[in-house]
């Protein structure tokens, strides 16, 4: 204290209080040094009470609208796995984007999809890439797909029931081959051959199911993904947009086209005609 | 025996009155940002409101977060006090830590993974931000309040986001337009649109009015304008 005192420092507490600022600093972004910290409310259950808290003085209704809604899918055949999205983004009642990226590139061998809350599915996936790359690093070969979901689930599965909302399709090729898993924020992880996921997969499935054989080729493959997205963006107005096709090769991802659904409403309403005239003749 | 009188307390009634925490408040306001190869503007209005009262006419919403990137925020404007001085904070940081200033993608991203740490308390901001990306082209980059980012070239954010982009994605992106030729955006053209544009959000939307504060970013750096809006 006396050495303090000769220096002229009146009181210790000054140095804390040179710290304040920058302790303020660390506790608003924690999540840059650790991925996986988020921020904790100053209430309980914010899946539930967030609404709660969503009034102002005057009790007027605070309306906070996170962009949502889509249709995805995603199938193994004989060529790899196609990936086929919309790209509209809703808040609410509002078209927040008519052209949002709904495949994310986590690297050259894994792709996710996105459904749900899309900053939800976008940062895990940030994380994600990086959680893949340090794997690369250490252990000198790439992750498996079966790994890098695992690892997906396992992270969103900390917050489950605080109310994320994340249904999203992880497709790589790994040492196995292709691989197609669905992951979402309820903690279920499954590898299957055909998923489709959002709010427009009802429609989807409908067509994809009925068109879908393993040896399908690959313009085929591209079609028909193509087509599922169509007819479930002419059906959910959740859907909409652009539709974005991927293929998943043994040589990494492959961004195949988009296209823009309206065209191909047009373009469908050709072929149709012509098909009708074929059958009358 | 007398009586002993009851002082009589005005808001000291029979029924319990229930406080709430409120943390939010909507205090209004809009932003529009658009970018051309060379350029790009975003402007802000500068009433600041709550409800029906009007807290102050002059409020700048833009914030330089460099040389080179400007940041536009309407909504709670207490959570826009805070995230600008974070951001502002870390802006320095990386100054310091690595000697250079950050690009507008790196803020981008930062501001993006700065939203997502309140995820279960989100700060109510609608976010715009300016800047030149890694080409040297101008780009907005557009949040929602979670920390979503999309890049495009441009963006109407705030209480009036609703009604000004229909009008932008007619004026600028010629959507669902066959016919009208395809030209590249003149800073001329974006100024007139964005003055045009904040003239009718003015008109239809309580929340905006009073001032258009705008923040030009060329190779030369930033220059400021402004002009009036209806006072009422």
């Amino acid at each position: 204290m006396s050495l303090a005192e000769i220096c002229g420092l009146q009181d210790f507490d000054t140095f804390k209080s040179r710290n304040v600022y920058k302790n303020d600093l660390d506790s608003f972004c924690t999540n840059f040094n650790h991925n996986m910290q988020l921020g904790v409310p100053p209430f309980s259950n914010p899946a539930e009470n967030l609404s709660r808290f969503t009034k102002d003085e005057m009790g007027r209704e605070i309306k906070i609208k996170f962009d949502h809604g889509t249709t995805t899918l995603g199938f193994k055949y004989q060529g790899g796995i196609v990936l086929a999205v919309d790209s509209r983004a809703t808040g609410g009642q509002f078209i927040g984007s008519q052209t949002m990226k709904k495949i994310v590139e986590i690297n050259k061998y894994l792709l996710g999809t996105l459904a749900g809350g899309a900053a939800d599915c976008v940062y895990w996936d940030r994380v994600l890439a990086k959680q893949c790359r340090m794997y690369e690093l250490r252990n000198r070969e790439r992750i498996s797909v079966a790994a890098a979901s695992k690892l997906m689930t396992n992270m969103i599965y900390n917050y489950k029931g605080m109310g994320l909302s994340i249904g999203m399709m992880i497709a790589g090729w790994d040492k196995r081959g292709p691989q197609l898993y669905y992951v979402d924020s309820e903690g279920l992880r499954t590898p299957g051959n055909v998923f489709s996921v959002g709010s427009g997969s009802i429609y989807a499935f409908g067509v994809l199911d009925s068109g879908y054989r393993w040896d399908l080729t690959d313009e085929e493959a591209y079609n028909l993904g193509r087509r599922a997205i169509y007819h479930a963006t002419h059906r959910d107005a959740y859907s909409g947009g652009i539709v974005r096709v991927y293929h998943m090769k043994e040589t990494g991802w492959e961004h195949i086209d988009n296209n823009d659904c309206n065209d191909l409403h047009y373009k469908y309403q050709e072929e149709k005609k012509v098909r009708e005239e074929q059958g009358d003749a | 025996m007398s009586m002993i009188e009851r002082p009589y307390y005005s808001d000291y009634s029979s029924a319990p009155i229930q406080h709430q925490f409120s943390p939010y408040a909507d205090n209004g306001g809009s932003v529009v940002a658009i970018a051309g190869d060379d350029f790009a503007v975003i402007a802000a209005d500068t009433r600041l409101s709550a409800g029906f009262s009007i807290y102050t006419r002059e409020q700048n919403k833009l914030f330089p977060l460099s040389d080179g990137t400007i940041l536009g925020c309407a909504g709670c404007w207490c959570d826009t006090l805070t995230l600008t001085r974070i951001l502002k904070s870390r802006m320095q940081m990386y100054q310091h830590e690595h000697n250079k200033t950050m690009s507008t993608t790196a803020c981008a991203q930062m501001l993006s993974t700065l939203l997502y740490y309140k995820r279960f308390f989100p700060y109510y901001i609608s976010n715009v931000m300016v800047g030149f990306d890694t080409e040297g082209k101008g780009c907005v980059y557009s949040y929602d309040p979670i920390g979503h980012c999309e890049k495009t070239n441009y963006k109407a954010g705030g209480s009036a986001g609703a009604l000004l982009q229909p009008l932008l994605d007619n004026q600028i992106a010629h959507t669902n337009l066959d016919k009208v030729p395809k030209e590249p955006l003149t800073l001329e053209k974006a100024l007139a649109l964005l003055k045009d544009v904040f003239i009718s959000a003015a008109e239809r939307d309580i929340y905006t009015g009073d001032k258009v504060l705008i923040n030009i970013i060329t190779k030369d750096g930033i220059k400021e304008e402004a002009f009036d809006l209806r006072k009422d």
